[in-house]
């Protein structure tokens, strides 16, 4: 073949390849040259933001502080989580207590013994605005569990998904945490704090 | 309390004013309708800090500071 005949196929078949594709081609330049536009916000729209979390957080602690108090607020980041007691057996005396941790289960154990009861996974998915996801702050997560426990512990374990111990978190972790939690108890200073069922 | 951002004020007023009481109500009903439970944050005589939950305005103590609304609990 001839380096004209060359020269005419290429052309005609880069007429054809234009005929054929150009429309396709030219609606993919302009969806890149788009996309290209507008993929940063997207991104910046769906990176997390640490600061803004971080303020979330901090919002979520002074309202755990105002609503549960000061010795809850300082258990809770002094030990990670908090505690509550359940209903009361003989005597009057608390027969069961909960731990309460930001996104893990609930723990119930037996005040008395210290031994584990059950492991309650439960949580507080907001579904109606996906904009920050679903997730609250923890110390929102934490505070929602101790007013549901609180104020209506039938409706929260009735939600709740029951389990053994152990199903989640590590037992010896959680027994710890229980020796922990009593000793913090029996250290407190402060009148209140010594009549609160809070840790 | 939302996702992102922590609690944020809905609504406020004294609901000794009629005015400023209908719109507590208002916002009240509006987070139930979304599905959300409301706590009512309450101290006993002893100091000890609790919170009652309420399903309706009328539950809600005329001496309450605030109420709380949350996403309502889900086994996970």
């Amino acid at each position: 073949m001839s380096a004209v005949s060359i020269i005419v196929v290429s052309i005609v078949g880069a007429g054809l390849f234009a005929v054929a594709f150009g429309p396709d081609a030219a609606k993919l330049v302009r969806r890149r040259r788009d996309r290209g536009d507008s993929r940063p916000q997207q991104l910046r729209e769906r990176l997390p933001d640490p600061g803004r979390e971080l303020r979330a957080e901090r919002r979520a602690e002074d309202l755990l502080r105002s609503v549960a108090g000061e010795e809850a607020y300082e258990a809770y980041r002094a030990l990670g989580f908090l505690h509550v007691y359940g209903g009361e057996g003989a005597l009057g005396r608390p027969s069961y207590g909960y731990l309460i941790y930001p996104h893990k289960p609930l723990v119930s154990y037996d005040v008395e013994s210290g031994e584990l009861l059950s492991e309650l996974c439960v949580g507080f998915p907001d579904r109606t605005e996906g904009e920050f996801g679903e997730r609250l702050p923890d110390a929102d997560d934490v505070l929602a569990k101790w007013m549901a426990l609180s104020g209506d512990e039938r409706s929260l374990v009735d939600a709740a998904n029951m389990h053994l111990p152990g199903r989640q978190l590590d037992p010896d972790h959680v027994r710890r945490d229980v020796l922990r939690m009593s000793e913090w108890t029996s250290s407190a200073t402060s009148s209140t704090y010594g009549s609160s069922d809070i840790a | 309390m939302k996702p992102g951002h922590g609690d944020q004020l809905l609504a406020e007023g004294d609901p000794k004013v009629a005015e400023e009481e209908a719109e507590l109500i208002e916002a009240f009903r509006r987070q139930l309708d979304q599905g959300m439970w409301a706590a009512v944050p309450t101290r006993e005589s002893g100091g000890r800090r609790e919170a009652t939950m309420v399903r309706d305005f009328d539950e809600v103590p005329r001496d309450a500071e605030r109420v709380i609304f949350f996403p309502p609990a889900a086994g996970g």
